[in-house]
């Protein structure tokens, strides 16, 4: 492996089969990338129209192919809805006895909507425009981890489009495990904003299983409030084009996030995540460690990642804690990781903060190590990806879902024949 | 009884100015319960004669056989040849993150046995092996090799070895980097496999201390990708004694002479 910095040519790292592989460890921005644009001077709006129809040189659009958005850059209209269904537990035991969780419908007049954040693109305010009635689920208690609850998420079908608008509250002091499963096919922009309050928990795992046609373009608002705590994370399998965007938000001191990702790309698929994580507050942590494995068969579309972190440290966020990192592993030739780690410091008074970002083809020593221990090739590559996604997906809580993320790694591997 | 047999083997790597040979016709052949030592300069081929044996993918064949009781290795996948019973104890054993040690294991011992092995007994016997290599039972969980020392990488290389139980093994330095106890430990699950098997070992070293616990039956003189010499545990006091000029300046004549 080489060592170069990554944010020295001012824009992260590109890697594309025949790339060398880069291996990068904490530094701090160097002043010829890309600045963060600060809060104050991040556009924001609720109104679609105070944004300009992205053309596909703006910083923010620069990765994202827009003509396969179906239009929802550009005023697309809504022709169907997303199924939004709250149950309790997961999977097979899910029931619909909430238990003292409320689930509400409210228009955008309801003065709860925004407490997340606003939106800062076209796209997800055109959702914030246009969503027929907004999902609120309010949990006012500490839950336990074996009860999870099921958000599940159903796109509106082959041809259509529809906007969606989903707000989890967690009051002060409570806790919360909460999957959101996306499923089906369609066109859809969200914003999903997840106010936790004070001393509040809250562990999310967003689940992007979509049919192949699906398009989904998603903010998430996190509105973290004093010594809260966020574990979100969010599994990218399915879709035609997948981009996220998470943005971290502290109210107040205290707050401890931990954003995780994997992602798991196949030929022509295009999955992208921008992250932004915004200290304003003092003594808050973050960690975000987002893991991608890319295969595009032979002859077939490239498979195309994007993950750009961006971390800000403010003046006024004293003895903020903050790491990142992105590794992304290359199966196959024909695919492509871009991965833009950005920290920016304005104040020297921190207790830490890195960054690090690697794009690495198959390690054939690994795999050859495997191999001469009697393990047949197929299977020493499934472990090694295991291995790499395994620090991910301990981390989700629900066992159930643990196993499915397995099955669904091992059916990707699969489906290249490994 | 089995035979491992080297014939003539050429090998050349991959390098920026083309292809370079490093092995130019090897001839070695090990029986079943039969120790031979290999000790030769750095970068006389050691390395790339085990590589070449375990069919690591850097290194090209381009004459020669290496035969496992009349079956051509040459034509087997790695972990083929792994399953038909050659051990390679690597001189930088690889880190595998995120694959824990007992998993790793498992997966390694169902292959090579050709059936899962029972939990019960097999819990039972990684422990015991463990313990003879005064492992600490915490490295089962870690991953393969991860911030392993390398006095550790070689225990682990060496507990592969007892769980795997080859007819053939290629110990690649295994000696290298061990304290005294470690050396005394490592050599001890040598012999404790090859009292209770009948393994042909290939035993690559710079040093004749090791060659103090683990008995060598035949010493050979590795020099410029060939066996230059080759004789009993005698010959390794004389290595020990006068080094290897002896060997490299007869290997450079032999160069210079025109073709
Ligand atoms: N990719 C390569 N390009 C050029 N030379 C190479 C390459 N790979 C191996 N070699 C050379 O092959 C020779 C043999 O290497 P090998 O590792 O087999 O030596 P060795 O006898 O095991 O040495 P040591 O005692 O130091 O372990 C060395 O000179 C090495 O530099
Ligand atoms: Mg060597």
């Amino acid at each position: 492996m080489t060592d170069a910095p990554v944010a020295s040519s001012g824009g992260g790292s590109t890697t594309a089969p025949g790339a060398p592989v880069l291996d990068v460890d904490p530094g701090i921005r160097t002043a010829s990338s890309p600045k963060i644009a600060p809060w104050e001077e991040r556009f924001t709006s609720y109104d679609v129209e105070a944004f300009e129809v992205p053309r596909g040189r703006e910083e923010q659009w620069r990765f994202t192919p827009l003509r396969r958005l179906n239009g929802l850059h550009d005023g697309a209209t809504a022709d169907g809805e997303v199924a939004v269904t709250v149950r309790s537990g997961f999977g097979d035991s899910a029931s619909d006895d909430l238990g003292g969780v409320r689930v509400e419908h409210v228009g955008r007049d309801d003065a709860r909507i925004g407490d997340g954040g606003i939106p800062a693109d076209r796209v997800a305010a055109q959702a914030w425009s246009a969503f027929p009635t907004a999902t609120v689920v309010t949990v006012d208690q500490p839950r336990s981890d074996d009860e999870p609850l099921t958000v599940l998420l159903e796109g509106p079908g082959v041809g259509k489009t529809a906007y969606t608008h989903l707000q989890l509250r967690l009051e002060h002091q409570s806790e919360a495990v909460v999957v959101l499963d996306h499923r089906g096919s369609g066109t859809v922009a969200a914003n999903l904003e997840l106010v936790v309050g004070d001393g509040a928990k809250l562990l999310v795992v967003e689940v992007h299983d979509w049919a192949d046609d699906a398009v989904f373009v998603g903010a998430q608002h996190l509105s973290v409030g004093r010594d809260a705590t966020i574990r979100h994370t969010s599994v990218t399998l399915g879709g035609d084009l997948v981009r996220l965007s998470p943005t971290v938000n502290y109210r107040a001191p205290g707050g401890d996030v931990e954003l995780d990702g994997l992602y798991f790309a196949d030929g022509g698929q295009h999955l992208e995540q921008r992250l932004l994580v915004d200290h304003t507050a003092t003594h808050c942590r973050s960690r975000v460690t987002y893991k991608g494995a890319l295969q595009g068969a032979e002859g077939d579309k490239a498979a195309h990642t994007v993950w750009v972190g961006d971390v800000l440290i403010r003046k006024e966020a004293e003895g903020t804690d903050s790491y990142e990192l992105n590794r992304n592993l290359l199966l196959t030739d024909n695919a492509r990781a871009d991965s833009v780690p950005n920290l920016e410091i304005e104040t020297g008074e921190i207790a830490g903060a890195g960054h690090a970002s690697a794009t690495g083809r198959f390690d054939d020593e690994q795999l050859f190590y495997l191999m001469a221990r009697g393990i047949p090739e197929a299977q020493a590559r499934r472990l090694v990806v295991r291995g790499f996604f395994g620090e991910v997906i301990a981390k989700v809580r629900v066992p159930a879902l643990r196993d499915r993320l397995e099955a669904a790694i091992e059916a990707e591997l699969e489906a290249i024949g490994n | 009884m089995s035979t491992l047999e080297i014939r003539d083997l050429h090998v050349e790597v991959e390098t920026e100015s083309g292809p370079k040979e490093i092995l130019r016709g090897v001839d070695l052949t090990v029986n079943s319960n039969e120790t031979h030592a290999i000790m030769g300069p750095n970068g006389s081929g050691k390395s790339t004669l085990a590589y070449s044996i375990a069919g690591h993918p850097k290194y090209t064949v381009t004459r020669g056989e290496v035969l496992l009781d009349g079956e051509n290795v040459l034509e087997m996948a790695v972990d083929e040849r792994a399953r038909a019973g050659l051990f390679l104890a690597m001189q930088y054993p690889v880190e595998v993150p995120g694959v824990s040690m007992s998993n790793f294991l498992r997966s390694a011992a169902t292959a090579v046995r050709g059936e899962a092995p029972k939990v019960r007994h097999w819990v039972k016997e990684v422990k015991s092996a463990m313990t003879d290599l005064e492992i600490d039972p915490t490295f089962a969980e870690r991953s393969v090799n991860e911030g392993f020392s390398g006095g550790e990488k070689k225990r682990h290389e060496v507990l592969q070895l007892s769980l795997l139980k080859p007819k053939f093994a290629v110990l690649d330095e295994t000696d290298s980097g061990l304290d005294v106890d470690a050396l005394r430990v490592v050599s001890k699950g040598v012999n404790d496999y090859k009292a209770q098997s009948d393994v042909g070992v290939l035993l690559i070293t710079h040093y004749t201390r090791i060659l103090r616990y683990i008995a060598p039956d035949r010493v050979h003189v590795f020099v410029n990708g060939r066996v230059a010499e080759s004789g009993g545990p005698e010959l390794a006091e004389e290595l020990e004694a006068n080094g290897y000029e002896r060997f490299t300046s007869a290997a450079a004549e032999k160069e210079e002479q025109p073709a």
